[in-house]
C-alpha cells in the first residue's frame, strides 16, 4: 500500500463521512454547512482524480454558490419541527436504507467491472486540439467538440432564472430580490469585502483567460466574480438590482445570444452549426468565453438571491 | 484496489446516501440537499471513468469531465429553482414540507379558483 493510495484512501473515507453526516444529521443548518464542506472535499478528490477543471468548478459552483443558497434557505425555512409531519416507521425507514443499499451495491459491482482497457476520447481530443489552438483539452471539448452543450447550459441558466422569477408575486415582478445583507454588516465583513472585491476580480478574469491553456474557464471565472458580487451584497455595500432593468436583461441574455449569433454564421462561414472557420477558432472562442462569463456570472448571482420580493422604490 | 476504483465505489455509496435521505427525510430542504449529495456521488463515477481513460499524457479523458462540468452547473440551476419552489410554498402553507391531505382540495374551498 503506497502513501498515494492512504492519501486517496483517506480523501475518500473522509467524503463518505461528510455524506453520511449530511444526511442524517438531526439540524438541517449542521445538514447544510456539512453539504458545504463535502463539496470542498469533493473538489480535493477531483483533484486527485487528475481533473483540475472539474474540482475548480466543483468548489466553486458545487458548494460555494449552492452553499450560499442553502444557507439563505436554511435560514428562512427553519427546521419547521412543530409542524413536521409524521416521519417514516423505523421498519419502513430499514426497507428503504436496504434498496438504497442495493443502489449502490449495483453501482459498486459495475464499478469493479469495468473492462480493464478503458475506452478514452483522450486521443481523439489532443488530435484535433492544435486546429482550435487551444492548450486545455477540456476547454477544446467545451467550446469546439461539444459547443452545443456549453450554449444550451448557459440557456438553462437563463430558464431557471426566469422559472425562478415567475415564483415571485405579482406586483413584486421585475423588483429587487431580497437583499442577502446582514442586518448591521460589522467592520471586518465590510473591511474583507473592501479587499476581496478587486482581488476576485483579478482571480475571475485570470480563470477565464487561463482556461484556454490551463485548468479555469468561463464557468469557474464567472462563479468568482458572482461571489465577489454576492459578497458585496452581504457586506450591504450594494443592494439587489432590480430585476426589471433593461442592462440587466441584455447582460443575461448576451452571452448566450452572441454564442448563438456566432454558431449561426459558422453555416455561412465554415458549413456547419457552430463550426469556426480556420485559423479564427482561438480569437472566436474567447470571444464567447468574455461574454459568456459576464452573463453566467450575473445569471449566477441572481439564482443565488431568488425571486423578486420588493417593489423597485421601497 | 487502486485509487480510482476506490473514488467509483466513494461515488456509488454517495448515490445510495443521497437515495435514502431523498426518500426519507420530511423537509423539503433535506430533500434537496439529499439530491445534491447523489448527484455529487454520480459526478464521483464519471471522474473514476474519466481517470480510467487517460491517455496520450493527459491525466483523465477531457469528455467526462466537460461533461461533469455542465452538470455541476445545471445541478446548479435545478437546485436555485428547487429552493425558490420551497420558499414559495414555505410562504403559502408556512412550513417547509409536502402540504397534507388537509390542503389537497383547494378547489373546493375557494370555489372558483
Amino acid at each position: 500500500m503506497s502513501a498515494t493510495f492512504v492519501l486517496d484512501a483517506s480523501f475518500a473515507a473522509l467524503t463518505l463521512a461528510l455524506a453520511a453526516y449530511t444526511i442524517l444529521a438531526r439540524d438541517t443548518f449542521a445538514a447544510v454547512v456539512a453539504f458545504i464542506s463535502y463539496g470542498l472535499l469533493l473538489a480535493l478528490v477531483w483533484v486527485r482524480l487528475s481533473a483540475v477543471d472539474v474540482a475548480l468548478t466543483e468548489a466553486a459552483i458545487g458548494s460555494g454558490v449552492t452553499g450560499a443558497l442553502l444557507i439563505g434557505a436554511a435560514a428562512r425555512v427553519g427546521d419547521g419541527d412543530a409542524s413536521a409531519p409524521p416521519g417514516l416507521k423505523p421498519l419502513e425507514k430499514l426497507v428503504c436504507a436496504l434498496l438504497c443499499a442495493a443502489v449502490s451495491a449495483g453501482i459498486a459491482v459495475a464499478v469493479l467491472s469495468l473492462p480493464a482497457q478503458a475506452p478514452t476520447l483522450a486521443p481523439l481530443a489532443l488530435e484535433q486540439l492544435p486546429a482550435t489552438g487551444l492548450g486545455n483539452a477540456v476547454t477544446g471539448v467545451l467550446l469546439a467538440y461539444r459547443a452545443i452543450d456549453t450554449l444550451l447550459e448557459a440557456v438553462v441558466l437563463v430558464l431557471a432564472l426566469i422559472g425562478i422569477w415567475s415564483f415571485a408575486r405579482d406586483d413584486h415582478w421585475g423588483g429587487r430580490p431580497e437583499a442577502p445583507s446582514m442586518p448591521e454588516p460589522n467592520g471586518a465583513l465590510i473591511l474583507l469585502a473592501q479587499l476581496l472585491a478587486p482581488l476576485g476580480i483579478i482571480v475571475g478574469a485570470h480563470l477565464v483567460w487561463a482556461g484556454a491553456t490551463e485548468p479555469g474557464g468561463a464557468f469557474q471565472g464567472a462563479t468568482i466574480l458572482a461571489a465577489v458580487w454576492i459578497l458585496v451584497m452581504v457586506a450591504g455595500m450594494i443592494d439587489a438590482p432590480p430585476t426589471g432593468r433593461r442592462w440587466l436583461r441584455f447582460a443575461l441574455v448576451g452571452g448566450p445570444a452572441l454564442f448563438l449569433v456566432i454558431g449561426v454564421a459558422g453555416f455561412v462561414v465554415a458549413g456547419a452549426f457552430l463550426a469556426y472557420p480556420e485559423g479564427y477558432a482561438k480569437p472566436l472562442i474567447l470571444i464567447i468565453e468574455v461574454a459568456l462569463t459576464l452573463s453566467i456570472a450575473i445569471a449566477l448571482g441572481l439564482l443565488a438571491l431568488g425571486a423578486p420580493a420588493r417593489r423597485e422604490k421601497p | 484496489m487502486n485509487s480510482v476504483t476506490l473514488a467509483g465505489l466513494a461515488g456509488a455509496a454517495m448515490v445510495g446516501l443521497g437515495l435514502f435521505g431523498l426518500i426519507t427525510h420530511p423537509h423539503l430542504l433535506r430533500k434537496i440537499v439529499s439530491f445534491n449529495v447523489m448527484g455529487g456521488g454520480v459526478f464521483l463515477l464519471f471522474g473514476a471513468i474519466a481517470r480510467r481513460g487517460d491517455a496520450a499524457g493527459i491525466g483523465a479523458d477531457p469528455v467526462p469531465q466537460a461533461l461533469v462540468i455542465t452538470g455541476i452547473v445545471v445541478a446548479f440551476s435545478a437546485t436555485a429553482l428547487a429552493v425558490a419552489l420551497l420558499l414559495r410554498l414555505d410562504r403559502e402553507i408556512g412550513r417547509p414540507f409536502f402540504p397534507a391531505k388537509e390542503l389537497a382540495g383547494p378547489s373546493e374551498k375557494d370555489g372558483a379558483t
